[in-house]
């Protein structure tokens, strides 16, 4: 390779000079490839969302004439905004839970557990990699009208008739998605318990507080951040989830993503597919950002 | 004396947590060899018959090559483009990286029907038919994630200077990737490698909506969930592809930490 003289030569010379000297210009050449294809794949299909949430279509012609119409539907008609606020209900449910039932679960691995805590923790993510389909349709075997509860129960003598209130319904949902998610909650916790500094919780014993308000005032406070993580990594994709409440929710457990797949498959209303998808986006959105804001603020008051 | 109580409740607690996260899961391996038709206590007898009309079925076998393809081709490709990522990220200053990193983890905070229908749109619109690749570019989109994130966890664990030190002793950029970066990097990718693998075989809804006439296995099993008396061969395959997807989640976690134990021991050595 012949070094590039510098000052002199053309615009090229004084460019490819620049790059071998500058670190970010080099660092940025290297990550474009990336960067590029991933800003396309994820540009391009939510600006053509957004695109088709103002046109319409009628049967199979599509209008590109700008309307706000699909928005008026899908925020106006009943259902879909009874669907909303179910959603944002059952998956809020589903965040408070998995993340109160993983919290001591990740202290225990952060502040108990010395040597096998790679083991803890593989045994943790497991769950998170295998399928997510079978994770869910375990439930539907486990709660079905001769599912496992009820044969089990039966079987044994305790009940005489299977329970119809276990399956098809919204509680069916917020167990099935507490469960398939609870792995998520896990590790963000576990990384934020694990970077606190130890000498703070001695020097918070050595000046008399005892266990509860050394949790309180030092740990719970320095783990909000993954707290808040596992919260919003929940959150978000159980809002829109669509494998769930199709096999174990039934009519009532319905959420929006149901309906937004019905826009796509036979009926077909694209546009209208498209502007429910974006509302729920939004609604989702605005949603954690509340959350957030709540938890920061009341994170800065435990302080 | 209180610590230690403290510390029994604690034990059990997680006990008890991973057998709420496990005995779900292991109804599919227990009924799958269960006699019965109907999955219900009590348990019939034992038996293999559901596993051999689950191998006799030729378009689930077709499902399974399409799954290994797509996994195949996704986990190489985001592989790569998280290794570009993650090189550039931890060895360069990069202006706005954090911002930029922030752009490539999208993915996993877009809800996967969002992802698969503007997808869908997309490609209709450019009038590009569905096909196996086009799973492979969405499954690619919510892969490169986790490849940035298993890369960049190694390329911090090993040592910026012994890069350095192959370009000071002349050799350049090509060849020092070659014989010092990669190697080191090699546990995290091949990490990386199995499981952008896992993540794109168990993907379903995606793959729903970008994979036109064709069939992945879970878009396989999705369609049989239908039909009661196809379910314990359905169970079956289940059992056998989480057996399947535990022993690669494993393998991959064993390489990636072993490369960190040998990152210590060099550093004894040296």
């Amino acid at each position: 390779m012949t070094a590039v003289p510098s000052g002199h030569g053309g615009p090229f010379a004084r460019l490819t000079h620049f790059y071998r000297r500058s670190e970010g210009a080099r660092g940025l050449a290297l990550l474009s490839p990336t960067m590029l294809i991933m800003l396309a794949a994820l540009a391009a299909p939510l600006a053509i969302l957004a695109l088709y949430s103002f046109w319409t279509q009628d049967g199979y012609v599509l209008s590109t004439q700008f309307t706000l119409a699909q928005y008026a539907t899908s925020l106006g008609r009943a259902t879909y905004r009874e669907l909303f606020y179910r959603s944002i209900e059952i998956s809020s449910l589903v965040t408070l839970i998995t993340v109160l039932l993983a919290y001591p679960m990740a202290y225990f691995v952060a502040f108990r557990v010395e040597k096998s805590k790679f083991v803890w923790l593989i045994l943790l993510t497991i769950p998170f990699w295998t399928s997510y389909l079978l994770r869910v349709f375990a439930w539907k075997l486990i709660l079905g009208y001769n599912g496992v509860i009820n044969s089990g129960l039966m079987s044994l003598g305790v009940i005489h008739q299977p329970l119809e209130f276990l399956l098809y319904n919204p509680t069916a949902v917020v167990v099935t998605l507490a469960h398939a998610w609870a792995p998520f909650a896990i590790l963000p916790i576990y990384v934020s318990l694990e970077k606190i500094d130890r000498s703070l919780l001695e020097a918070a014993a050595d000046l008399g507080d005892g266990p509860v308000r050394r949790f309180l005032r030092i740990t719970l406070p320095l783990s909000m951040p993954g707290v808040i993580a596992a919260a919003v990594m929940i959150f978000v994709p159980t809002t829109g989830d669509y494998v769930t409440p199709s096999l174990v929710g039934g009519s009532d457990g319905v959420m929006i993503a149901n309906v937004i797949e019905v826009q796509f498959d036979k009926v077909g209303n694209w546009p209208l597919g498209a502007a429910l998808a974006m509302a729920s986006m939004a609604a989702v959105g605005l949603a954690t950002l509340l959350f957030i804001t709540a938890m920061r603020a009341a994170a800065g008051r435990i302080r | 004396m209180r610590k230690r109580t403290n510390g029994v409740g604690l034990f059990s607690y997680a006990v008890f947590y991973l057998a709420f996260l496990y005995v779900p899961v292991l109804f599919l391996p227990l009924f799958s060899f269960n006699r019965s038709v109907f999955i219900a206590f009590p348990l019939t007898g034992f038996t293999t018959q559901w596993y051999r009309d689950m191998s006799a079925d030729s378009a689930m076998l077709h499902a399974l090559g399409n799954s290994l393809e797509v996994g195949t081709v996704t986990a190489i490709f985001s592989t790569m483009l998280g290794l570009l990522a993650a090189k550039a990220l931890t060895r360069y200053r990069v202006p706005g990286g954090g911002a930029l990193l922030a752009i490539t983890s999208l993915p996993l905070f877009i809800p996967d029907i969002v992802l698969g229908i503007s997808l869908l749109i997309l490609l209709n619109a450019l009038s590009i038919p569905l096909s196996l690749l086009t799973v492979i570019a969405g499954h690619s989109l919510i892969c490169v994630p986790f490849a940035i994130t298993v890369l960049m966890s190694r390329f911090e664990g090993f040592d910026k200077s012994l890069e350095e030190a192959s370009l000071d002793l002349g050799e350049n950029g090509w060849m020092t990737f070659w014989r010092v970066t990669f190697p080191l990097a090699l546990p995290g990718i091949i990490s990386s490698l199995l499981l952008t693998f896992i993540v794109s075989f168990d993907e379903f809804l995606i793959a729903y909506f970008l994979a036109g006439n064709e069939a992945t296995l879970p878009i396989y099993i999705w369609g049989q969930l239908r039909f009661p008396y196809k379910l314990p061969a359905v169970l079956a395959l289940g059992a056998l592809i989480l057996v399947a997807s535990t022993i690669l989640v494993v393998l991959a976690e064993w390489t990636r930490s072993r490369g960190l134990g040998d990152r210590k021991h060099m550093m004894v050595g040296a």
